[in-house]
């Protein structure tokens, strides 16, 4: 955030800063809209760092596990563990070995993603920067590909759990037979587009809004990081010389502290209902109507 | 040039169109989601935990589409890729 100042002499247009912080570190330029072989290398380098810390860090408490009193990380991770395990008994009435620590891994994994908006802005780009790496973007759930790899992996979930619940036929009968039902087989059968366009429609925005939700409330919380930053973008400590520099940058520590409570409690609000809309789509993927 | 110019004020006005009816909409949701919480949590206070953990979840659904909208806005204002589409298209014709 006061990297401006560091800077010195740098006379960054605003609009150059947002963009240097909007792109991402890639491999190779992209070709298009849909390009295979360009990677964002910094989204994939933290999502597999937290992943990894994640994972080492609550199977290092469940190794721990015994009846004896908990140390307080243990404690903790047992408190993660039977809230969401209270959350997915109140959604899904069957049995599942699945859907409970799949939701446990969404809702740690995408909140650890989103903590790491609250950092400041030019706190670890700074430093890949003097490492020679030219751009950096710390916080994957403000990459589409890392949102849309997790909702499209819970919409394979979604349908290969209807399928193994209600057999191939019972999945696409489905389709046909919500929201209207006919009684009479033939008015069936004349309402049954209406019923396939509507009911693809609302299966195909599951995914979609699933990702985008998480994605927009990221992007935008980062932005507002941004311009905040933008506040304190002058010629180094020469703008601490007039009234306008001291007050850029006391508002810009006031207002970057207040968005940071904001946008961390934003990041775990929308972590944790990534979590349970996933466990909500698949309790209604399972659940046959009898 | 002043096409361009056409093509951002139209792209300001958008953009304003976007914040405002997100505002719009979730002011009202909120205000109703706040309301019916508050009924429930006076009808029944024991249930006032329960309530609130869901309605958080209400309130990310609220906010979904609109931070859609704020995403997709700041996207316009800052990466306008109608003004892109121009350029390219006045390159191709040799202007």
């Amino acid at each position: 955030m006061l990297l401006p100042y560091l800077r010195g002499g740098e006379a960054e247009s605003p609009n150059q800063y947002i963009l240097h912080h909007l792109t991402f570190l890639t491999n190779e330029r992209p070709h298009g809209l849909l390009d295979f072989s360009v990677v964002n290398v910094d989204s994939v380098f933290f999502s597999v760092l937290l992943a990894v810390a994640f994972g080492a860090a609550f199977y290092a408490a469940a190794r721990q596990a015994s009846t004896g009193a908990p140390s307080k990380f243990r404690n903790f991770v047992e408190f993660v563990v039977e809230q969401v395990d209270a959350q997915v008994q109140s959604i899904f009435h069957g049995k599942s070995k699945l859907i409970a620590p799949l939701a446990l891994t969404i809702f740690c994994w995408v909140f650890l993603f989103n903590a790491f908006d609250v950092l400041p802005l030019d706190l670890l780009p700074g430093v890949a920067g003097a490492a020679g790496v030219g751009h950096l973007r710390i916080v994957p759930s403000t990459d589409l590909n890392v949102v849309f790899g997790l909702s499209l992996t819970v919409f394979v979930l979604i349908i290969f759990y209807s399928i193994k619940m209600k057999g191939l036929v019972g999945f696409l009968g489905e389709f046909a037979l919500h929201p209207l039902r006919v009684p009479n087989p033939i008015g069936q059968a004349a309402v049954a587009p209406f019923n396939i366009v509507v009911e693809f429609a609302s299966f195909l925005a599951r995914p979609v809004s699933l990702a985008l939700r998480l994605y927009g409330n990221m992007f935008a919380g980062e932005m507002v990081f941004i311009l905040i930053a933008l506040l304190t973008l002058t010629k180094g400590f020469a703008g601490l010389a007039s009234i306008g520099g001291w007050l850029g940058l006391i508002g810009s520590l006031v207002l970057g502290v207040v968005w940071s409570f904001f946008d961390l409690f934003i990041g775990f609000l929308q972590a944790f209902i990534f979590a349970i809309l996933t466990v909500v789509y698949l309790a209604q993927a399972s659940e046959t109507h009898e | 040039m002043d096409n361009i110019g056409h093509i951002q004020a139209m792209t300001v006005l958008a953009v304003g169109i976007i914040f405002g009816m997100g505002a719009f909409g979730t002011a009202i949701g909120f205000g109703l989601l706040g309301g019916r919480f508050l009924e429930g949590m006076a009808r029944q206070p024991e249930l006032a935990p329960a309530l609130l953990g869901r309605a958080f979840i209400f309130v990310a659904l609220l906010d979904a589409v609109t931070f859609i909208g704020i995403g997709f806005a700041l996207f316009f204002t800052f990466a306008n890729p109608f003004v892109s589409a121009f350029q390219a298209a006045a390159a191709a014709a040799g202007h």
